[in-house]
């Protein structure tokens, strides 16, 4: 019996779904900005809670965020941690850091690219600015910023940013 | 043992392609719309649970993102189903007869139109021996429809019949997706999609979303004057191997209706989960309801949202019963192909 005839005890059998990803109303109109370069959450009519990007709800209070609140590309970093493992496709050579961005104003964050600054010299709370790719290159997509980078001013006690419901 | 009343029930209109809509901004309005009818907000819920499916979304925990359309704070309790919300208000009943609650909210949603139904739904079957075969949906249910029309349980004229009925009761339901009228002629001139179901026999790519709240005793007269209670509920399931199952008839349903002693109730109206058109007279005849008005919502032929569909079976008896006074309804949820679990549910409204 040659080799390839041999009993097998498994297969793989790759499972291969196609979607067409819908990213809700509240994030198309999210996004469509963003292609402009301006980055504006929504913020929940009840706690004033300002989201971004938004989803099209308030998870606290269960409605809709009809109000847009244009936020500036400046923040603190919320959360960081450093990635050593490299992922297979990413052109980012490790070490690098990928953190949780806390826009002013808003009320939540979301993860980013961290660089321009020594990694031994990341903190909690430390102030942060978007860095822009070139406007040609804007897309409908958060990638429109290639990384958020240090700015020289105070850090940010981030037990502050704790939610307060008005 | 606690009853249990249906104290409010409210359905997204369904639509072929929700489209910009996200499930978040499906289930919201229902929600709304099923407090604002009773005039009580997420503080006055005791428990809330949700029925879906992730593989619709094509993403891990999806149903954890559809709690962003519920109050969350203060925080709540909180379960999902990763079955059809008829699921969900079963398990939100045992909640309720417990003592755990006296109120809860159950909601559906399911969008079906971003990718392929047949592969994502062969997905749910044994993944072991079915699965890997990839049999599509409408497949399945053809084998039953075989076996149903070779054994003379059913017709060809009663797949017909249950097909121009649905879009006739579709033409007086709001929320449906199909209401033009069909003809023999034009039912005839429709293309088999795996023989002996045409492609009118299927039911459409639905998205949608369905919410209800369901009370104790104490608590449903608060709400209402005229509480319909859930007289009894019944869910059993068949085995996972097709070949190992009769398809002629259905041991699930049968030991239901004789667990929960239907045989001498006269019902006024029915709404079956019957998502093929053999699926009707078949369920019809097992059920003894052949004189009922059954699926006057027009049913899943006219609109199926999926892991929605057999809540709205439920909701649609219960409105059917509010509106008419009627003292007696049944409706029926299923799951799996062929008819494979299925859920019996006597709802009674006491004059």
């Amino acid at each position: 019996m040659s080799n390839d005839q041999a009993p097998k005890d498994y297969r793989e059998s790759l499972i291969h779904l196609e979607y067409q990803y819908t990213a809700g109303s509240a994030t198309t109109t999210f996004l469509n900005q963003v292609k402009e370069g301006r980055l504006v959450g929504q913020a929940c009519p009840k706690c004033q809670a300002v989201y971004v990007p938004p989803r099209g709800s308030c998870p606290r209070d269960g409605i809709a965020t009809t109000i847009e609140v244009p936020l500036t590309d400046k923040g603190c970093i919320e959360s960081f941690t450093v990635v050593h493992i490299p992922i297979p496709g990413n052109p980012i050579v490790p070490p690098y850091v990928c953190a949780m961005v806390r826009l002013d104003k808003a009320n939540i964050s979301f993860l980013h690219l961290i660089q321009g600054v020594e990694i031994d010299n990341i903190r909690i709370g430390m102030r942060i600015q978007a860095v822009w790719k070139p406007k040609e290159e804007w897309t409908h997509s958060l990638e429109n910023i290639k990384w958020f980078a240090p700015i020289d001013e105070p850090d940010i006690d981030v037990s502050t940013l704790r939610f307060q419901a008005s | 043992m606690k009853k249990v009343a249906i104290v409010g029930y409210a359905q997204h209109k369904i639509l072929p392609n929700a489209g910009a809509l996200n499930e978040v901004e499906l289930i919201m309005p229902v929600v709304h719309k099923v407090f604002a009818d009773l005039g009580i907000s997420q503080d006055d819920i005791g428990f809330t649970c949700s029925g879906s499916c992730d593989y619709l979304q094509g993403a891990a925990f999806a149903f954890v993102e559809g709690l962003s359309a519920i109050q969350t704070y203060p925080p709540i309790k909180e379960s999902h189903v990763e079955m059809d919300a008829a699921w969900a208000l079963y398990e939100s009943i045992l909640k309720v007869k417990m003592g755990d609650a006296d109120t809860a909210l159950i909601y559906g949603f399911g969008k079906s139109s971003p990718g392929n139904l047949d592969s994502i739904i062969s997905l749910q079957m044994d993944p072991y021996y079915i699965a890997p075969l990839w049999p599509d949906r409408i497949s399945l249910a053809a084998l039953q429809a075989q076996v149903l029309l070779q054994n003379n349980i059913i017709s060809p004229d009663d797949m017909m019949a249950a097909v121009l009925e649905a879009r006739q009761h579709g033409a007086s339901n709001l929320n449906a997706l199909l209401t033009d009228l069909l003809t023999e002629d034009l039912y005839g001139s429709d293309a088999f999609k795996s023989s002996p179901l045409r492609g009118l026999d299927c039911p459409p790519i639905s998205d949608g979303a369905s919410a209800m709240i369901i009370a104790s005793e104490e608590k449903a007269f608060e709400y209402t004057d005229n509480p319909i209670w859930i007289e009894g509920i019944d869910h059993r399931i068949e085995s996972s191997n097709l070949g190992s199952r009769d398809l002629a008839t259905s041991p699930s349903i049968e030991s239901s209706v004789q667990h929960l002693q239907l045989k001498k109730v006269h019902f006024d109206v029915a709404e079956l989960h019957t998502q093929f058109s053999h699926e009707l007279p078949f369920l019809r005849k097992l059920l003894n309801l052949t004189n009922v008005p059954t699926n006057l919502s027009g049913g899943p032929l006219v609109g199926n949202v999926m892991m929605c569909a057999g809540l709205d079976a439920i909701g649609k008896t219960f409105e059917a019963m509010v509106n008419d006074q009627l003292t007696h309804g049944l409706a029926h949820a299923t799951s799996g192909p062929c008819l494979q679990h299925n859920m019996i549910v006597h709802l009674e409204r006491h004059s």
